[in-house]
């Protein structure tokens, strides 16, 4: 049995349906992320999960209870918000041990508690400082304390990275995968950044829309996208205009280079138009092995990413992003130079629409 | 530039003036009672009148209740306000505004009539039935400033976010308002108290027409029949408004800092 299972859930603000029949259930100890655009009802979910909004239909089981009816304060979550939302007027070791004070735990207790999650989270002997006092990162992650310390049954949390900079999301991101972990405490965490999802989730929910587009595994995900929404939104991709040639050889023309497409559907139909997908990374300069595919063109465009070069290769009207590692001891291709690049030929997926 | 601040001195002296000569005066003549020379004996004349101890004590606990009264209802209403309901609020702005508008006068007519012996809800048929009324009735006075005073405070918290935190972990709703609301407003909450205190202490109106020992009443009394002793009284009442005005400055510097760090 599943440890969270939302099934059918709907929300809808007057005639705007904003969450459209959505299901899903997971395991415990999973940690799972809701990716998707502005808008499409990533933290209408999370919060309909917590409590502070009522589904219009649908139900929410945790452990097996159905906690769809429950208010916010009954449901034993813990959620962290965007902006900390610690309580300004309690210092860092009352901000953490608030839960356990509300549910009666004794003081001695809560103190030894509170003294646990400090160090679970890098900050021993913070207890008397005030949230005024700490840096935004330091409040992230005393707003995760006070989240877990009355060992909730799952764990929420919207975006609580997105107010910090680069560098400090990437360290605190890996952080709570690793806390997660630790506690084994079932996550389910909101994001539309898809790098920090495929960084830390068991399974991801990409959203589109108010509708589910795909749920799995973030390689799943990145290497086999089911639909053209969640290919383009999840990482980079080649979108390439070709034409079948003949759909029982599988061949396709790209830019009057014909190519074999192994992924071709045996439906399609000879003239057809076609969009041909691939990721910039499965593409390389020049012969390797395992491509057996060629492509001619011309460099278009090389830009310097650091430890990765993008080069942007014309091949007619279609143009490809390919990336390689940067190699210290050899020039990047020059604009304009004649360029082959080769691929597999399982790697060209033909998307739905 | 010169000129004008020039001009900018010569107005705020004239302001000053219009404030301070009267007081000086006051307290000029306050100092007058023994003849020849100063002394303060019309201070002494006044501490020591039975009628000043119990009329002050009175409005003294008055001014307390109210303010305990007020807090109680407008900090859950103004917090109700602003997380469920916000399109109340120019409906609460207005009705919050009706005590400055309605005069005193009017209000105490009307509790009269509502409120008299012969009527369902008899307030006025016994002294504490009495009293409660006039406790209301100073609540209602205070409204304007305590409303606004709240109001002030709550918007310079994340109502809803910190709301939704304590909800979470575990929270009921009078839990949230006595725990996390109220303290992170309270000097906005003491300075609403300290406002209703001045008008409490000073007011004679009501007092007056409910028939209640008050000091307002006491006030007027003495300022009709004494002397030298109403203008010592003047000078101790505007100390206890200042000094309480004082309070909400003081109380300023020990406001819990709220604005979030996002670096
Ligand atoms: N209280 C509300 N009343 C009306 N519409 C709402 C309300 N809350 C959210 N919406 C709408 O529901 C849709 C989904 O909102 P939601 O906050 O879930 O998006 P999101 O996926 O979390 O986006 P973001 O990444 O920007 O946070 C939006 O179009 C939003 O305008
Ligand atoms: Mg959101």
């Amino acid at each position: 049995m599943a440890f969270l299972d939302v099934s059918n859930l709907t929300k809808s603000y007057g005639a705007n349906t904003v969450v459209k029949g959505v299901s899903f259930a997971f395991d415990k100890g999973e940690f799972i992320s809701l990716l998707g655009p502005s808008g499409c009802g990533k933290t209408t979910i999370l919060r309909m999960i917590a409590g502070f909004e009522t589904p219009s239909s649908g139900t929410i089981m945790v452990d097996g209870q159905d906690i769809t009816g429950l208010k916010p304060n009954q449901r034993k979550l813990g959620m962290v918000f965007q902006a900390y939302a610690l309580f300004p007027n309690l210092n860092v070791g009352d901000n953490i041990g608030f839960g356990l004070k509300i549910s009666g735990v004794p003081a001695e207790e809560r103190r030894a508690r509170v003294a646990d999650m400090l160090k679970l989270i890098g900050l021993p002997g913070f207890e008397k400082r005030y949230p005024y006092e700490m840096s935004g990162g330091q409040q992230q992650r005393v707003a995760l304390a006070r989240a877990i310390a009355p060992r909730p049954r799952m764990l929420l949390l919207d975006e609580p990275l997105s107010a910090l900079d680069a560098k400090i999301r990437v360290s605190l991101r890996e952080e709570i995968r690793a806390i997660q972990r630790e506690l084994g405490i079932t996550t389910v965490f909101v994001t539309h950044d898809q790098e920090e999802a495929l960084s830390i989730s068991d399974r991801i929910v990409v959203m589109n829309a108010g509708n589910i587009e795909q749920l799995g595994a973030p390689h799943d995900i990145y290497n086999m996208p089911r639909t053209r929404f969640v290919a383009t939104f999840v990482g980079q991709l080649n979108n390439l205009d070709a034409t079948v040639v003949d759909p029982a050889a599988q061949t396709v023309s790209l830019d009057g280079q014909v190519i074999t497409v192994p992924n071709l559907p045996a439906s399609s139909t000879a003239g057809a138009a076609i969009v041909l997908t691939v990721r910039p990374e499965v593409l390389s300069i020049g012969q390797r092995q395992g491509n057996e595919l060629a492509l001619h063109g011309t460099v278009e465009d090389v830009t310097f990413l650091g430890s990765v070069i993008r080069i942007r290769v014309a091949l007619g009207r279609n143009v490809v992003s390919l990336d390689t590692f940067n190699d210290q001891r050899a020039a990047p291709p020059q604009r304009g130079a004649p360029i082959e690049i080769t691929l597999a030929g399982k790697d060209l997926l033909v998307l739905a629409n | 530039m010169k000129q004008n601040r020039f001009w900018a001195w010569v107005v705020f002296l004239a302001g000053a003036a219009y404030f301070i000569v009267p007081l000086v005066a006051t307290f000029e003549f306050s100092l007058r009672m023994r003849r020849g020379y100063y002394s303060f004996d019309s201070y002494a004349s006044v501490f020591s009148d039975p009628n000043f101890q119990t009329t002050f004590g009175y409005s003294v606990v008055i001014g307390i209740l109210a303010i305990i009264v007020g807090i109680v209802v407008v900090v859950p209403a103004v917090y109700f306000v602003r997380l469920r309901m916000p399109w109340l609020r120019p409906v609460m702005e207005f009705i919050t505004l009706l005590p400055l508008i309605i005069p005193a006068i009017i209000l105490v007519y009307g509790y009269i009539r509502l409120y008299n012996s012969s009527s369902i809800i008899p307030f006025t048929g016994s002294a504490l039935g009495t009293d409660i009324l006039l406790v209301f009735a100073y609540v209602t006075l205070a409204l304007p400033y305590t409303y606004r005073a709240v109001d002030t405070g709550m918007r310079t918290i994340d109502v809803q976010t910190l709301t939704e935190a304590a909800q979470i972990a575990g929270a009921n709703t009078v839990q949230i308002i006595t725990a996390i609301i109220l303290p992170n407003i309270l000097v906005a909450v003491l300075s609403g108290a300290f406002l209703t205190f001045a008008i409490v202490i000073g007011e004679f109106t009501i007092a007056s027409l409910l028939n209640r020992p008050a000091f307002g009443p006491y006030l007027q009394n003495i300022g009709a029949n004494r002397a030298y002793e109403p203008a010592a009284l003047a000078i101790i009442s505007f100390i206890i408004t200042w000094g309480a005005m004082g309070m909400i400055n003081v109380l300023g510097h020990f406001a819990p800092r709220t604005s979030a760090r996002t670096d």
